[in-house]
């Protein structure tokens, strides 16, 4: 029989969601990474987010973390499901080139949001990653906490199609997974997002995102206009397909100015892309994508975010 | 003789890739000493070669290495004697060569040649230091290690080298993971080699959280496994999977009457996620019980690698195993056990949610809804695969039918009908692992009737050829139609494997038909398979999108298409009594050129085969058969014709004629009825008659009359008793 296990306490002073965003925050900002603020347009996951998709690509150093909500509509539950969400957060981390001591600083991270690893079991079990529309992929391990993916830890050996030199890590955090570990909370949806440093009171991940969780399952899930979607969807593509054209032009036209090439707006083309991206995860989640379809339209996002990349990745040599 | 250690300190290297690399570092250490003579072979000590792993490293410890090689000495042979020497004075030519064999002009020697005399010299060759082999030779050996999937952590390009050194200038080395630190040593002192630009050194890592950061100190090569032990790595992975397989036992035994489930492959699994490997029990509520076992231990075992518990009666109990790579106190297990019951807890939810969501729409009702999962872009949706299958299933229905065997028909084309339909069932999408397996169950308490439910939940056994067969007549059957449509559907479309490339898992699937057909009793040929779904590959797709329809028709028997997937399927059949039944080359090949059409015969024609061929008398026959296959080729080869055998001359060639006439009806009479070993030791009391006739008479005999009989005569023996076997084929001894 299952005897009653007196819950042990992991950590009684829980820090709350926003205290380990800002504790990882600092973490690597002490370890000389940029802080960036979340993307602004809708993305799946931190990967896709230029801060990351674009700055891994060609020669320059460059650190950088974000937290960023990623929107995954498909995965929905009208905020029913303890464990499910349409949008999470990722704090995501690009070290590029990667220090030798990448996993180490990684464990050291864990422990800067008060996870002490004496007391818990922690496996690196292969997990490679792959982006196949933005011609992206990895290899590396999914980090496990007692029983618990947290982490995606991701080598990167190409993106948009292009071999990388030099190599970047990627680690992605899955904040919500880690804040439900440290506060012992078996629904998403009860996490302490906040609390009150004078009453005490607590603000709960429910209070700050159920409504939103509700709002678009209903709306992925019931109402998006699928002809207008794809007006949408069309649209933003067509505009990409321009400026791709444009700037295959002009990059490689040896006659035109350093200057010309270097302010052509490859960052806005690649937006683009992304927008194309979200319609189609909307689309597929409002089922109205089939089969035969599917293959082609994920070819013409990949199309517009590896076009995007390899100009941008020439771009940067100019 | 030293002691000689190498380690290759690595982030965690995937389980699945250890064993074997592990394996290839230690044969190409192994074979590097022999090559380069460095092993003392023939000392009473002798060597060995000794492996070690854990996710952090790969290390070889090889014992009996000799500080340097020996020298070695080469006899050279220079200019003649007289160009060399000239009135007993050294000419230049004498001088060079002295020079180039590395000796004194006074140090050469007169040799007597067949040519006359020559200049010799004995040139004496230093061997070479154990250190400077092992420097030059071993990170090379390290690099050529095979993995799965490799990758860069380096620069791609950043080893450019300014010295314009060609073999570095290229890329950086590419390995499972990045090489953080290299540990070689001979017995105390450092061997100066890099691998993958790290240097080695004498310090290693131990345990991330139980020993931290700081580096391990290896005071010598053979104290490597103590040295490691005290920083918390057992790196014997023998060792360790004891202490698992113990641990477990002990754990369980906490539990009255409980046991764990045996899982060889789990268990090698967590053995090579762990570098100090302990165990503990977790719990789950007694609800979730209701969920079948199948989904509790999918859950349990693929997607949080946890051994199931059962009852006294072989129940599963609500609890799990999970093995950690760390050793905590009560306190921290107690932590440590709570995340984990967590997590379960939440994967459990999820599936009875899914489960009961699932029933919303019974399978019946999702027929249709294949049409949107794709089976292969160029052939159609699992609709048109579930279509063909049905054509499929029918024809050897009927076969199988005809032939006496009886099974429930109505309830195999409800389960070819429904087979699929899991497709769309989200426990289905959560773990797809489980496909088959689901849908059975759902037929089953959607009271389809338990034959339906069977065969959609074997249709995917055996999924390798140590797993057990569909145990119904209509599960295989539903098997064996569903893979030979796939199989002859892909070859159509030009998918056919090629070398080590097998995408679609072709060669699984005809594994399974082949071992469906040997081990159960249904009364089909390999022919037979090939022929119920020939017509169905004429019915193309309908699906749009399908390019090439013609590609696909496997059309008239004789079509190169046809040829094309009996090669294959006899392939996978040679394979089968190869690999997996383990008869011996030589059997299998004289087997399968008397037949391979029929698998249950050739298994038992194999086995009498096998018991037959000690025997002196056959081992003799068996050399007759090869004799005449090469007297009747070389025959041919000249144009010689066969003429009537009645001619032959001499009693030998008589009586062997009459051993032909009086033992083929025999023979092939114990044929007819299987029995192969009565059929063997008649053959084989030819073997006094055979063997006088080649002592005494000359096949190819001058006399083109004689020569004729003669040849009818051996081409009888071969066309006549070559029927179980072709005896040609077997190797002697």
């Amino acid at each position: 029989m299952p005897q009653a296990q007196p819950a042990p306490r992991v950590n009684p002073t829980s820090l709350t969601f926003q205290d380990l965003l800002f504790r990882l925050q600092a973490f690597w900002a002490e370890r000389g990474c940029v802080i960036q603020q979340p993307y602004d347009v809708e993305v799946g996951a931190g990967t896709m987010c230029p801060e990351t998709f674009l700055r891994v690509l060609g020669p320059k150093p460059h650190r950088v973390g974000y937290a960023q909500p990623s929107r995954r509509p498909a995965d929905g539950r009208y905020g029913e499901n303890p464990n499910r969400l349409f949008k999470h957060t990722q704090f995501q981390l690009v070290l590029k080139p990667p220090p030798a001591n990448v996993q180490e600083l990684y464990l050291e991270s864990l422990e800067a949001m008060g996870i002490g690893l004496k007391h818990h079991d922690l496996k690196f079990e292969e997990d490679n990653w792959e982006w196949p529309a933005g011609g992206a992929w990895g290899v590396g391990w999914q980090v496990m906490l007692d029983g618990l993916e947290i982490t995606q830890f991701t080598y990167f050996q190409q993106c948009g199609g292009l071999d990388l030199d030099p190599i970047s890590a990627e680690l992605t955090y899955g904040m919500e997974r880690i804040a439900q570990f440290l506060q012992d909370v078996d629904s998403i949806y009860d996490i302490v997002w906040a609390r009150d440093p004078q009453t005490g009171a607590a603000v709960t991940y429910g209070d700050v995102r159920l409504a939103e969780e509700l709002q678009f399952s209903v709306y992925n899930f019931e109402m998006a206009d699928v002809p207008r979607l794809w007006e949408h969807f069309n649209s933003y593509e067509a505009e990409a397909q321009v400026l791709l054209e444009k700037a295959g032009k002009l990059l490689n036209d040896e006659d035109a100015a350093q200057k010309e090439k270097r302010r052509f707006p490859l960052l806005p083309t690649y937006e683009l892309a992304l927008k194309c991206s979200n319609l189609f995860n909307i689309l597929d989640a409002r089922g109205a994508i089939s089969v035969t379809e599917r293959v082609g339209v994920i070819g013409r996002i990949r199309a517009l975010a590896v076009g995007a990349a390899k100009a941008w990745a020439e771009q940067q040599t100019e | 003789m030293s002691d000689f250690l190498l380690e290759i300190g690595l982030e965690e290297v995937p389980a699945r890739m250890i064993a074997g690399a592990e394996a290839e570092l230690g044969r190409r250490v192994s074979d590097l000493l022999q090559r380069e003579r460095l092993l003392a072979v023939d000392t009473k000590v002798g060597a060995k070669v000794t492996t070690y792993s854990t996710p952090r490293r790969l290390a070889v410890l090889a014992e009996g290495v000799l500080a340097k090689q020996a020298d070695t000495e080469e006899q050279l042979t220079g200019p003649s004697w007289k160009v060399a020497f000239k009135d007993g004075a050294p000419t230049p030519a004498a001088q060079a060569f002295a020079k180039k064999a590395g000796v004194a002009v006074g140090d050469l020697k007169k040799v007597e040649t067949p040519k006359g005399e020559y200049a010799g010299a004995a040139a004496k060759r230093a061997g070479r230091t154990a250190n400077e082999i092992l420097a030059a030779e071993l990170p090379k050996e390290v690099l050529s290690i095979y993995w799965a999937k490799n990758m860069y952590w380096q620069s791609p390009a950043g080893h450019k080298s300014s010295g314009g050194d060609p073999v570095r200038s290229g890329k950086p080395e590419r390995f499972v993971r990045p090489v953080r630190w290299v540990v070689a040593l001979l017995d105390r002192s450092v061997v100066p080699l890099s691998v993958a630009g790290i240097a080695a050194g004498s310090a290693s890592r131990g345990h991330r959280v139980l020993w931290g950061e700081k580096p391990v100190a290896i005071p010598a090569a053979c104290a490597y496994k103590e040295a490691l032990r005290g920083a918390f790595v057992v790196v014997d992975v023998a060792e360790r999977r004891q202490i698992i397989r113990k641990a477990l036992d002990a754990t369980t035994r906490t539990v009255p009457g409980a046991r764990w489930r045996e899982d060889e492959p789990l268990v090698e699994t967590v053995t090579h996620l762990t570098e100090w490997p302990t165990v503990i029990l977790g719990n789950f509520d007694l609800e979730y019980l209701a969920l079948p076992e199948e989904v509790l231990v999918t859950v349990m075992r693929d997607h949080q690698k946890y051994f199931a518990v059962e009852n006294a009666e072989g129940k599963l109990a609500p609890h799990f195993l999970a093995v950690l790579n760390t050793e905590v106190d009560a306190q921290g297990a107690a932590i440590i056990r709570h995340g984990n019951e967590r997590v379960l807890r939440a994967r459990f939810k999820d599936a009875r949610f899914f489960w009961d969501v699932d029933q919303k729409t019974p399978l019946v009702a999702r027929v249709e809804s294949l049409q949107h999962v794709t089976f292969q872009k160029e052939l159609g949706s699992y609709y048109w695969k579930t279509e063909e299958n049905l054509r499929v299933a029918r024809n050897l229905a009927s076969l199988v039918k005809a032939k006496g065997t009886s099974f429930d028909e109505v309830a195999l084309v409800k389960a070819v009908e429904l087979a699929k339909t899991d497709l769309t069932a989200e426990l289905v999408k959560e773990f797809t692992e489980l496909q088959g397996i689901i849908g059975g169950l759902y037929a089953r308490a959607q009271g389809l009737g338990e034959h339906v439910a069977l065969a959609i939940y074997e249709q995917y056994t055996p999924a390798s050829t140590e797993d057990e067969i569909p145990a119904s007549v209509e599960g295989q059957l539903l098997g064996i139609a569903d893979r030979i449509q796939t199989i002859v559907a892909m070859f159509g479309i030009g998918n056919a494997p090629t070398g080590s490339k097998d995408p679609f898992a072709l060669r699984r699937a005809a594994n399974a038909i082949v071992k469906i057909l040997a081990e159960s009793q249904l009364p089909l040929t390999l022919g037979d398979v090939i022929d119920a779904s020939a017509d169905a590959t004429d019915h193309v797709p309908s699906h749009p999108g399908g390019k090439d329809k013609s590609a696909a028709r496997m059309g008239h028997p004789a079509s190169p298409k046809r040829a094309q997937v009996e090669e294959f399927l006899r392939e996978r059949l040679h394979f089968y009594l190869k690999d997996v039944r383990g008869f011996a080359y030589d059997v299998v090949n004289a087997v399968l050129a008397a037949g391979a059409d029929d698998v249950r015969d050739a298994i038992a024609r194999a086995q009498s085969l096998t018991t037959a061929r000690g025997s002196e008398d056959f081992v003799a026959v068996s050399a007759a058969f090869k004799r005449i296959k090469n007297i009747l080729r070389q025959a041919e080869e000249k144009g010689f014709v066969h003429g009537n055998w009645v001619n032959v001359k001499g009693p030998e060639a008589k009586n062997l004629r009459s051993a032909i006439l009086s033992l083929a009806d025999e023979v092939a009479r114990r044929r007819e009825q299987r029995k192969y070993a009565e059929a063997l030791a008649l053959i084989a009391t030819l073997r006094p008659t055979v063997d006088a006739f080649f002592d005494k008479v000359m096949v190819l005999d001058p006399d083109e009359e004689i020569r004729g009989a003669n040849l009818a005569l051996i081409a009888g023996v071969f066309s006549n008793f070559s029927t179980i076997a072709d005896f040609s084929e077997m190797v002697a001894g």
